[in-house]
């Protein structure tokens, strides 16, 4: 990869010590993000209240019907039998699927994938929700039935300990894997639905008829900060762009004509920017940022 | 005052958007169709726009990356590749196919493929069984140590002959049989998925509760033998045990299988052997969830039903025949040849 691509990566990437490569078999790196911690609990914390929400529905449901019909029994069994099967299932159901995402994962925009960018088998996605078992539930239930019966509070304390190693597993590796992960063969990535927006260029290019920037003033600045004006630019609040626009008239000593509107400048300043950029990009040159003099 | 780059109207990055975008807005809503629903979704046609949709789209995100500094633009390609990348090249069956192949091919082959381990994990149980049943019956008191109370109920070496003799043949509350053959049924399979779960710390506790799996059920034996009633208790235990039992040792097998693989895993990096060894050992548990399942519903109902010791063991034995086939009967030399 040469220094000019992975400089490209660095936009997108917020942090690019997650950032695996997977290269397809057309022979492009998609540079996949790993989902960071956070995602993956806040995903699991989702589903879990999905799961308990289903339980509860279920619960209701059957006590009604139970009631009413007398067939109680099979309430129960229905009951017992349903429980498990989302307790156990449920992250495999939803993982088997195309999105191999479960509800959380999806709001999140993570999803599983193999590791060896290979497809995504079953059993792998069975292998590592079984694990779960022993990472989550076990303690989980472990501290419940110890903490209702009030017995050791060395045992209560072991289960915490316990649960607390695997739910900090994944930090403690390079690939975020948690056990079931390292079992499957997998690893959580990121896959979130993007839009895509208008290019500020667009309206850009209408004002370049009524700005012309000099070679010096277009040289201030690198790709770094025309990422940064990129973002103030899409959010488009009056204030920033005020402080952005005198920031970069200052910088390259120009002064402010009379009727001039900050956001029609900056418009106008990214463009030129950009395509004096984009066209050294073609002779091989990416400006980093503005500390790179070439 | 060099005019030269700004008297160009156009960006060639922003050309270059305004040429393909159509091709993305194709991929991105045939994409959104076919994971809404399945593949069934799209029309042949569809079906064959797709890759081609996502090819151009990749060549794009190369392009992109090389000649375009527009983030959004980017960043977009990339998330889009990569969804269309895991759709194309991801798992294609669907539910019913799999579940097919899943009992016709994959769970046997993989039963198979452990077979060393299985062995092992029997062993452990046969072990540890008779060795609490001789001290069982060298002293009854050993009784206590294997088994825990709210396990034995009542049925203890201070129990009399006649209410053990009754509590195998007791049919029970016949209301609450399919609950108790579904609470049977979870509870065992949580077992089962934890002495899987378990082999991950190196086998050591799947060993430690196969072991003690087969305590259990050499104290209860040894109870009931010194009472003269082996046979009867044979019948009770086996209707189900063959199957339930048959479970626990493949689960305990597939937990040894991981626990042996991280120890020692071979030429492969240990991450890898790991991964190929998990895919096995998780098709076998998946099976040995369906063999609980059976296990409970035998012993839930078939237990409480069927109170002749011949038809008792009749069952246990056609169980164990029909397992045996299953699993061992067909391929069994292709597989070891």
């Amino acid at each position: 990869m040469s220094d000019a691509s992975i400089g490209a990566s660095q936009a997108f990437a917020e942090r690019p010590k997650l950032q695996r490569k997977l290269v397809t078999p057309e022979g492009i790196d998609l540079r996949l993000q790993l989902a960071d911690a956070s995602e993956r609990a806040s995903a699991f914390c989702l589903d879990v209240f999905f799961i308990v929400l289903a339980l509860f529905a279920a619960t209701l449901l059957l006590a009604l019907v139970g009631v009413s019909t007398s067939t109680s029994e099979a309430a129960t069994v229905l009951w017992l039998i349903s429980f498990f099967l989302l307790r156990v299932f449920y992250f495999t159901f939803f993982e088997v699927g195309p999105r191999a995402a479960t509800p959380g994962k999806r709001m999140l925009g993570i999803r599983v994938a193999p590791r060896n960018g290979g497809r995504l088998t079953a059993e792998a996605i069975f292998a590592r929700n079984a694990m779960r078992e022993l990472e989550v539930f076990v303690p989980l239930t472990f501290i419940a039935s110890n903490a209702a019966d009030s017995i050791d509070g060395w045992i209560i304390f072991a289960g915490f300990v316990w649960g607390g190693i695997f739910a900090f597993f994944p930090l403690f590796n390079r690939d975020r894997l948690r056990p079931g992960d390292i079992i499957a063969g997998t690893w959580v990535v990121k896959a979130p639905k993007k839009e895509l927006q208008a290019d500020i260029a667009h309206s850009g290019e209408k004002e370049l008829s009524a700005y012309v920037f000099t070679k010096q003033e277009l040289d201030a600045y690198g790709v770094h900060e025309l990422h940064l004006l990129e973002d103030v630019l899409r959010q488009r609040e009056a204030e920033v762009m005020a402080l952005v626009a005198e920031r970069i008239r200052n910088k390259i000593k120009r002064s402010v004509s009379d009727d001039e509107e900050d956001p029609r400048f900056l418009d106008a300043y990214y463009t030129a920017l950009r395509q004096r950029l984009e066209t050294r990009l073609l002779y091989g040159i990416r400006r980093r940022d503005k500390t790179d003099l070439r | 005052m060099t005019g030269e780059e700004t008297e160009t109207i156009r960006l060639r990055s922003r050309k270059f958007r305004v040429e393909r975008e159509a091709d993305w807005q194709k991929l991105e809503t045939l994409l959104d169709r076919a994971l809404s629903r399945s593949a069934k979704a799209l029309d042949s046609s569809e079906l064959l726009e797709l890759p081609r949709a996502y090819r151009s789209t990749l060549s794009a995100l190369s392009v992109a990356r090389e000649t375009s500094l527009d983030k959004d633009l980017i960043g977009y390609l990339e998330s889009l590749c990569t969804r269309a990348y895991f759709f194309i090249y991801g798992t294609r069956s669907t539910f019913q196919e799999r579940v097919a192949q899943f009992f016709t091919r994959d769970w046997p082959r993989a039963v198979r493929s452990i077979w060393r381990e299985t062995a092992m994990s029997a062993f452990i149980t046969v072990i540890s069984m008779f060795a609490a049943f001789m001290l069982t019956q060298s002293d009854p008191d050993w009784f206590y140590s294997f088994m825990p109370a709210d396990l034995a109920g009542d049925r203890t070496p201070a129990a009399s002959t006649e209410s053990l003799r009754s509590g195998l043949y007791d049919s029970g509350d016949d209301t609450g049989l399919s609950v108790f053959a579904a609470s049977l049924f979870t509870h065992n399979a949580r077992i089962a998925i934890f002495a899987f779960a378990l082999g991950f710390a190196f086998c050591v506790p799947t060993v430690l509760l196969l072991a003690y799996n087969g305590c259990v059920l050499g104290a209860f034996i040894a109870l009931y033998a010194e009472r003269g009633l082996g046979f009867e208790l044979g019948g009770w235990l086996l209707i189900h045990g063959v199957t339930e039992l048959f479970a626990i040792i493949l689960a305990g097998a597939a937990g040894l299988k991981i626990g042996w693989t991280v120890i020692s895993p071979g030429e492969a990096t240990r991450l890898t052997a790991a991964a190929e060894a998990g895919k096995s050992a998780s098709m076998v548990l998946a099976g040995v969830v369906v063999m609980l399942a059976i296990a409970g519903l035998l012993e839930g109902f078939g237990r409480q039903l069927i109170t002749q010791d011949f038809i008792r063991y009749l069952i246990a034995a056609a169980s164990a025949f029909v397992w045996g086939v299953y699993f061992y009967g067909r391929n069994f030399q292709v597989s070891v040849r």
